[in-house]
């Protein structure tokens, strides 16, 4: 069955758009559609027109993991693109594949492109480098989670918009004055994993598994079962129960809900400014993710969350020219400015921020480097790197399935975690197993 | 009476099997001899190396304690899916059969569902039940019920059996509608004369004379919530909440596609394969018994 379904992939790769022979030709399979796939688009036509010997290939392959998958099947069929976008949660299975990917610090070194791996912003490059300091991938797009804050839900229920919720227990006090001031949905969430225990350990420095969050190896364990994590979903627990958290599923489902103004505070990523911006009725804010104040060493600094691009093996070696090229006209500070203008994502250079910064689009545009402070503020520890788990999408969704035993009032904080920590140290063995 | 056709030689008859057993080779026994194979080791998502595991992953699997409440799992929705697009398209298609006038119509309305993908369906069904904007949440919200199928189990259960039923009804419709058209009128009228009413003709008459397709219904319709469904699972509830709508071959498609576990999702291809085979042989031992051609 599943020999088929990869067959039935390489045959749709093999018809993938091919573009004049004349020049060398590099592939490239993204995972955006709609407004993100036109500006991809735009930036790899861009690139094409800024010179003459290469010509970039773009190919929407679905979402996140399906791009994955068929890049995953590609390479088994012998017809994998130059350049992968894969996901931060899939960034240790395209580390362990040491044959499949060729890392981005020897791409760079040997196509005699530009490069300087100190003008990436500590934090997102720290996710996709390796624990010698080398940048296996390069980072795309990356975003980190803030507090979204319906102002006019706020003022309708009674509650200052302009209270201090920087802090746990001062939204908790928020989110008591907003059920009593008859708000129906005080509080929702999107992607409740990466921002409620991924995040949330990284902001308090805790860690959230061994082996420094597992970049220190493959034998590591998960520690999402700590204090501050129970702690926490504890409290969301409590909130949900008394209807001031309201659950609305494991994506971004809650988005919907907050950009119609029915919910008066939103935990989602920065990237999700594009769609509130143009969807929201009603005065909004961006306040930086909360902490809780005396736990842990908060506020440290919030992780990354989008996408990095892999260079995969088995090409010529003229197309990694090519492939050098490209990367490095994407990271200049020019295409990275615009980039995060358009759509909220972080810029990954200093000098894209900066350059961000002197056009006065911060000013224009209020909020939108609330998310580049709460990365750069603090040097990451090893805590707040980021996360390199096997599996990790599958552990995502263990803890997915733990959480709603929380929100459902089925499991205390401490037996869902307890229970996830079993169950992901499980898959992580044989993730292990799988790459020894 | 049988009827027997002898061929001369064995080149025509080897000739004339052969598409099929092509068939079969290539889509069947090749993959099914690769899942066996594969089921063996845990290779790393690209290829690249793999480990012997022997019967590892067997054993990984028969101590996940998800992984047996995935049987159960199965069993209640495969029962609940075969009986809700079974019966409610035996009803529609009596009374479809009862028409004089108009069943024509009837008929192509009953069987539009059918052409509405599986996962189309799904995205339909999961926007009226949605919990915020959901059509049917909202009314019944009107009337003092609180729809939450993302933290309920037993609501996310019944979400997907009746999204997954609903197209199912046309195509059982359409058998069932087709066999009453061959039920005899000259019986029916026969026990009309002696008194039989509606019911009791249905009962001791029709429903008997239905039983062979009722019976290749029941086959069609268990393998069609077994391995047919994940499309919907996978749109509405993605499995959750905590694995209450994980059936067995939604858990080989998380596994092996969203996981990149391609060992676990082969060991649990092949105890598929086998509970289906067992499955299929006690139909057609135990069941077709009852079945009168």
């Amino acid at each position: 069955m599943k020999k088929s379904i990869f067959g039935a992939l390489a045959v749709s790769t093999m018809l993938s758009p091919v573009a004049a022979m004349a020049e060398t030709e590099v592939q490239f399979w993204h995972a955006f559609t709609g407004r993100l796939g036109e500006l991809v688009k735009a930036q790899v036509e861009d690139f094409n027109a800024s010179q003459s010997e290469y010509t970039v290939v773009e190919s929407h392959k679905g979402n996140y993991s399906e791009t994955l998958n068929a890049g995953i099947a590609a390479f088994r069929a012998g017809e994998q693109p130059h350049i992968l976008m894969v996901f931060e949660v899939g960034t240790a299975t395209m580390m362990a594949a040491a044959g499949a990917v060729r890392p981005v610090f020897e791409v760079m070194a040997q196509s005699g492109a530009t490069f300087d791996p100190d003008a990436y912003i500590g934090s997102v490059k720290g996710y996709y480098t390796s624990t010698n300091g080398d940048m296996l991938s390069l980072p795309f797009n990356s975003s980190t989670p803030v507090l979204w804050v319906n102002r006019d839900a706020m003022a309708a229920a009674g509650v200052d918009p302009d209270t201090d919720l920087s802090t746990w227990q001062n939204v908790g006090a928020a989110l008591d004055a907003l059920k009593a001031g008859g708000e129906e949905c005080p509080l929702v969430t999107a992607w409740q994993s990466w921002i409620h225990l991924e995040n949330l350990s990284a902001y308090h420095d805790v860690p959230f598994a061994s082996k420094d969050n597992g970049f220190a190896g493959l034998d590591t364990e998960m520690m999402l079962n700590g204090e501050a994590q129970v702690a926490h979903l504890a409290a969301m627990g409590q909130w949900a129960k008394d209807g001031k958290f309201i659950y609305t599923g494991r994506r971004n489902e809650g988005g919907a809900n907050f950009r119609a103004g029915d919910c008066a505070l939103f935990t989602e990523s920065s990237a999700g400014y594009a769609g509130i911006k143009s969807e929201a009725k009603f005065d909004f804010d961006v306040r930086p993710l909360p902490y809780w104040e005396g736990v842990g060493n908060s506020p440290q600094n919030t992780i990354i969350g989008g996408a990095s691009l892999w260079v995969m093996e088995g090409h010529e070696e003229a197309e990694y020219k090519g492939v050098g090229e490209f990367l490095s006209f994407l990271s200049s500070s020019d295409v990275q400015a615009q980039w995060h203008q358009d759509t909220g994502y972080l810029p990954i250079t200093t000098a894209a921020g900066e350059a961000t910064r002197a056009s006065g689009f911060y000013d224009a545009n209020p909020g939108t480097d609330v998310a580049v402070i709460q990365m750069t503020t603090n040097e990451p520890t090893a805590n707040s790197k980021g996360l390199r788990l096997g599996s990790f999408d599958q552990i995502r969704g263990i803890i997915d399935e733990e959480l709603e035993g929380i929100w459902s009032g089925d499991k205390t904080a401490q037996e869902a975690m307890d229970s996830a920590k079993e169950r992901g140290d499980a898959l992580l063995r044989r993730f292990e197993a799988a790459n020894r | 009476m049988e009827k027997r056709v002898t061929f001369r030689g064995w080149l025509l008859p080897m000739l004339l099997i052969a598409p099929q057993v092509v068939i079969s080779a290539v889509f069947f026994f090749y993959p099914a001899g690769q899942a066996i194979w594969q089921s063996l080791f845990i290779p790393d998502p690209f290829g690249l190396s793999s480990q012997y595991v022997g019967l590892g992953n067997f054993e990984y699997l028969l101590g996940d304690r998800f992984y047996r409440a995935s049987f159960v799992t199965t069993a209640v929705f495969s029962i609940l899916v075969t009986l809700c697009s079974m019966i409610p398209a035996l009803f529609l298609a009596v009374m479809a059969d009862r028409l004089i006038k108009g069943s024509g119509v009837y008929r192509t309305m009953l069987i539009w569902p059918y052409a509405v993908a599986p996962a189309i369906a799904g995205v339909l069904w999961l926007f009226m039940f949605n919990t915020r904007v959901g059509v049917v949440s909202w009314y019944l919200g009107t009337l003092g019920y609180d729809w939450n199928h993302v933290l309920n189990g037993g609501e996310a259960m019944g979400l997907v059996v009746v999204a997954s039923s609903w197209g199912r009804i046309s195509y059982n419709f359409l058998f069932f509608f087709a066999a009453l058209q061959a039920v005899p009128r000259s019986v029916i009228e026969a026990a009309a004369i002696d008194g039989a009413r509606f019911w009791r003709r249905f009962w001791t008459i029709v429903l008997p004379l239905l039983s062979p397709t009722t019976f290749f219904l029941l086959v069609v319709n268990v393998v069609y919530a077994f391995f047919e469904t994940f499309g919907v699972i996978h749109t509405i509830t993605s499995g959750g909440p905590q694995q209450s709508t994980t059936i067995l071959v939604y858990k080989v498609f998380s596994d092996g596609f969203v996981g990149q576990d391609l060992g676990s999702s082969s060991a649990q291809s092949v105890i598929l394969l086998f509970v289906v085979g067992v499955l299929t042989i006690v139909q057609f031992k135990f069941v077709e018994k009852r079945v009168h051609y």
